[in-house]
């Protein structure tokens, strides 16, 4: 029970938040607040209390929901669920007093309407990374959109209305075509399972789909989650979402939920359909790597940060992609250790950008320059958070990007070779907008409108920041969970393929 | 020999048709300020009593062979009348849906808080649109109090029509219930001219359907000598069969596909959702949906399920140009009713995959989907009814602008519905598609269902639409306004929503009486 009370925490908080008089603003976010730092130290439980070497998944629940198509509020959380459900649960609260005045600021809504929403988004992510039905999966997948869909609807910038619809509509096209997938596998199930139709994980793992099916089947899985991670070609969503989102909501939605894209590939497509996932590794590696390169190219371009971390983030997700379909041990590990690292990396990038616009009015690379005169710490800041991003030694995203490319080195010895060259690119477009917006002279405007980090901002980033230099240093705290769910996924994904390597 | 009637059989059918008339004397003998109120304690008694006596008939256990395979539904699984009705589990399960579905409708229809003028009648249908006669009426405050004989005989129509065992009996089901349709839809308040030119395209264009329907039965009368559909499924099955069976097939089939509004003949549709008073639409595009798609079901499973390699290729086109037709011209809608209309024309499209798996599950879940569906259906238009102008219905979808500030509680209730319809999980919506997108997979429909799914993605555009309008954009206008409704409304719209969401989250109740229902009695 305790993963379903885990998901419960938030939703009570946002029930109770949308029930507050609109005007109790400041007893929404309290209550936000406290609710999200319970949830959090439930999900740190889960996580330190995981026993790492256990085979299958752990806190396992089950309760059946609609017996007519044998589908069950199963819950469960392997190594991998788990560092990301902590992850997720950990930013929540920071988001929370990151955007502690933002409603206020923009002008628009109410704070109990944001804060209630965020509330009810945690419970979903945490759901979407612990279901382990797969029927539960989709039904969390699609929820989630929702709320999303309001947060950058109703607290978004100008083109909000277009940049809520742009992506509640390709995630609902993915959605779709993963739910007729969904679909048929059941009937696959149904047809050749010894235990009848079911959406359970562990039994459709156990499925022998021959080829040809798996290879149509995963093509509706991979469409949703290639749009959701965002990879290259379904990208153009997530720009402009995060550009018209708040900070706290881009950091949530790029920071978590686009991680259930490269989630569900790891922990639904390899073990399910294994040899569909060979079958279409090398097309699947090649447009990682063009999401690497692409994502990087365009960050150089923009001229507005929130853009700019947007498309980071396309190359980051090119990396993760590629970690996952080259089948090694470090790739996947490399991998999941990235997602919960590009989570904490680009959400402190995505609030110090905040931190910047809050001030500015603006996210605009050029309404910056010598932030650092006035304020040297949140230049730091920025600073820091850049590091984290480009990887450098020292910080955690280094040490998953240096393991996804150890990973792919072992088997396409070019792909690793091309890859790194990314890593290049990201130094250049973090440094060169660091360059822009910290150093120099600044304008008058800055001047009078950048003042120094306030310490609500501080308190909001600096765990993000300690978190990044702790597991950099100390990597073997996640790993020591990931490693070994990793292990099993590759090892049901090579037995089915013949062992071979 | 006197014909055996079934009285306790029949009893939701007649109830209602008895009621019908006893609405009718009321209308001649009693005082015109007395009989708003009678007519609806006898309309609301009659509806549950005939439902009370519908769900009797599920439940009460018949000895002897009247008793399904183990496992299901304990009900009636007779044929009554001659063989001229068939009542079994999928029947009553339609008569009960129709019947909550009018109980529902009747809320809707009664309501008089919303127009300050009355209801959403006009208070002479006879007087002419503009003239005169039409101000006083309405000034004097007259209600059109015969709406409610018309309304009951609909429908006792629709709850003979699912259960109609021979074609004979289905022709005369489908014009008692349509024949009153037509003269509601045109006694809108407001607008009337649109109303009375809708009401007379839908009666055209439905005499043209009813005139198919009945070509075709007397085609396959000629083709296999009977008019009961058991029997002419045994006479299908044994002789080979030739043109004339086709051509019947297919000339019943355009009959019963222009009351479901599949396309090509769906053209009605957005002229009479949008030209009809909206708690009529409501109720009908409810409750003709369900009856028209039970008797397609009954008919295509008993009375031609030996031909079904035969009509299946034309049910495969018309599933899928509905499907897509109604999405995309969904799409270009400039007014609200005009889009629920052409959504509920790609909805059609979705149940035919259920009618064409040709299975027990497909039996099973285009019930579940009608179910759902009903309820959705009535609160949106319910939710329509309520935002205005000073001229009538606000129905321009640009007067929806910035409604989420003006009224959160209704933009929100109508998001609700928007997102059921468009079929996201936990709502009913989702629950109803997830069910017969899974049949027609199982019955080797799976090109319909990617159709199925690109639709819906075309679809989920428009509803998503909407909710930009209403919360995300900011009103132009200040005249539009939600008016707050009487109680009738208010207990409607929150029966609906509850369905909406039970369905959508615990929907293993109906789902299993769907699937204990059973297949249709020979």
């Amino acid at each position: 029970m305790l993963l379903t009370s885990l998901m419960l925490t938030p939703l009570v908080g946002a029930i109770v938040v949308f029930a507050l008089p609109a005007a109790r603003t400041l007893l929404a976010k309290q209550i936000a607040l406290v609710v999200a730092t319970i949830t959090t130290a439930g999900a740190v439980y889960v996580g330190v209390s995981l026993k790492p070497n256990a085979k299958g998944m752990q806190f396992t629940e089950s309760h059946s929901w609609i017996p007519t198509f044998n589908i069950n509020w199963a819950l469960g959380v392997d190594g991998i669920a788990a560092v990301l459900i902590v992850m997720a649960t950990i930013l929540v609260p920071l988001v929370i007093v990151a955007s502690w005045n933002d409603v206020e600021r923009i002008g628009r809504g109410t704070v109990k309407g944001y804060f209630g929403l965020i509330l009810l988004l945690e419970t979903f992510m945490i759901g979407v990374f612990a279901a382990t039905d797969l029927f539960l999966f989709y039904v969390f997948f699609e929820a989630m959109l929702i709320p999303v869909y309001f947060l950058i609807g109703r607290f978004g910038g100008p083109q909000r209305a277009y940049a809520a619809m742009k992506f509640l509509l390709y995630s609902l096209v993915g959605g779709l075509f993963m739910l007729a997938s969904l679909i048929g596998l059941y009937i696959v199930s149904m047809r050749t399972g010894s235990s009848g139709a079911s959406f359970d994980f562990q039994t459709l793992v156990n499925l022998n789909i021959d080829p040809a099916t798996q290879k149509m089947l995963f093509l509706g899985f991979f469409f949703a989650f290639a749009v959701k991670a965002p990879m290259v070609p379904f990208h153009t969503w997530l720009p402009d979402a995060t550009a018209e989102s708040t900070p706290g909501t881009a950091t949530l939605l790029v920071g978590v939920l686009d991680k259930v894209g490269t989630f569900g590939m790891l922990h639904f497509l390899l073990p399910i359909f294994p040899e569909a996932s060979r079958f279409y590794a090398p097309v699947i590696i090649t447009l990682a790597v063009v999401s690497i390169f692409y994502g990087a190219l365009l960050a150089i371009g923009q001229t507005d940060m929130m853009r700019l971390v947007a498309f980071s983030s396309i190359s980051h997700f090119g990396f993760i992609v590629l970690g996952i379909f080259v089948f090694s041990a470090q790739g996947l590990s490399g991998s999941t250790f990235y997602m919960v690292n590009h989570g904490f990396s680009t959400g402190a990038l995505f609030l110090v950008v905040g931190f910047l616009a809050s001030r500015r009015g603006s996210s605009m690379i050029a309404d910056f320059g010598g932030v650092t005169r006035v304020a040297p710490i949140l230049s730091g800041v920025i600073l820091l958070a850049g590091l984290s991003s480009l990887a450098l030694p020292g910080m955690s995203s280094f040490v998953s990007e240096f393991l996804v490319l150890l990973g792919t080195f072992s088997v396409y010895q070019w792909v690793a070779v091309v890859a790194t060259t990314g890593i290049v690119l990201a130094a250049f477009y973090i440094l060169w907008m660091y360059q822009r917006v910290v150093t120099g002279e600044p304008s008058q405007e800055v001047r009078d409108t950048v003042t120094e980090i306030s310490p609500r901002e501080l308190a909001a980033i600096a765990p993000i920041i300690a978190l990044i230099i702790a597991l950099g240093v100390f990597p073997q705290a996640a790993l020591r969970i990931i490693n070994p769910a990793v292990q099993q996924v590759l090892n049901v994904e090579q037995i089915s393929n013949g062992g071979q390597k | 020999m006197t014909p055996n009637v079934q009285y306790g059989a029949l009893a939701p059918i007649t109830i209602v048709l008895l009621a019908g008339v006893i609405s009718i004397l009321l209308e001649t003998f009693l005082p015109r300020t007395s009989r708003r109120i009678v007519q609806l304690i006898l309309v609301f008694s009659s509806l549950a009593l005939a439902l009370f006596f519908a769900l009797l008939n599920s439940y009460s256990a018949k000895t002897g062979s009247a008793m399904g395979q183990g496992g299901q539904l304990r009900g009636l699984r007779e044929l009554v009348s001659s063989g001229s009705v068939a009542i079994d589990g999928p029947g009553l399960f339609l008569q009960a849906t129709i019947l909550l579905v009018a109980l529902i409708g009747a809320l809707l229809l009664a309501e008089r808080g919303i127009d300050p003028q009355g209801d959403a009648f006009a208070a002479r249908a006879s007087a002419l649109p503009g003239s005169e006669d039409e101000r006083q009426f309405t000034n004097q405050g007259w209600l059109q109090t015969e709406i409610w004989p018309l309304f009951l005989f609909a429908v006792g129509g629709m709850l003979l029509f699912p259960v109609s065992n021979d074609l004979l009996t289905m022709f005369v089901a489908l014009e008692v219930l349509s024949l009153p349709l037509y003269l509601l839809a045109s006694m809108a308040r407001r607008r009337r001219l649109l109303s009375q030119e809708a009401a007379l395209k839908y009666f055209v264009l439905g005499a043209f359907s009813s005139a198919f329907f009945l070509f075709g039965a007397a085609l396959i009368y000629a083709a296999t000598g009977s008019m009961t559909f058991g029997e002419i499924s045994t006479a299908l099955g044994n002789s080979s069969h030739d043109g004339i069976v086709l051509a019947g097939v297919g000339l019943i089939s355009v009959g019963l596909l222009f009351k479901v509004g599949a396309a090509p003949f769906h053209q009605w549709t957005p002229d009479v959702y949008q030209g009809a008073p909206t708690p009529l639409v409501a109720f009908m595009a409810a409750a003709t949906k369900v009856a028209a798609f039970g008797a397609l079901l009954r008919i295509f499973y008993v009375a031609f399920g030996t031909l079904r390699w035969d009509w299946r290729p034309m049910m495969w086109a018309v599933a899928i140009v509905t499907m897509l037709l109604g999405s995309l011209l969904a799409v270009t809608q400039t007014d609200i009713k005009r889009m629920l209309a052409y959504s509920s024309v790609a909805h059609s499209g979705f149940i035919l995959l259920g009618i064409i798996a040709t299975s027990q599950a497909g039996l099973a879940t285009s019930l579940f989907y009608l179910f759902a569906y009903s309820f959705t259906t009535l609160g949106s238009f319910a939710i329509v009814s309520l935002v205005r102008d000073p001229s009538g219905e606000a129905t321009h979808l640009s007067s929806w602008a910035g409604l989420g500030k003006k009224s959160p509680l209704v933009a929100g209730i109508f998001s609700l519905f928007l997102l059921s319809l468009a079929g996201i999980p936990l709502t009913s919506g989702f629950t109803a598609k997830f069910a017969v997108f899974g049949a027609a997979i199982e019955g080797g429909a799976t090109a319909l269902v990617i159709t199925a799914v690109v639709s819906s993605a075309i679809a989920a555009f428009f509803y998503a639409r909407v909710i930009v309008l209403m919360f995300f954009s900011e009103g132009k206008s200040d005249d539009v306004a939600v008016v707050v409704p009487s109680m009738f409304t208010k207990i409607a719209i929150a029966v609906t929503v509850a369905f909406t969401v039970l369905l959508g989250i615990l929907p293993e109740q109906v789902l299993e009486a769907v699937s204990n229902a059973g297949l249709f009695v020979r």
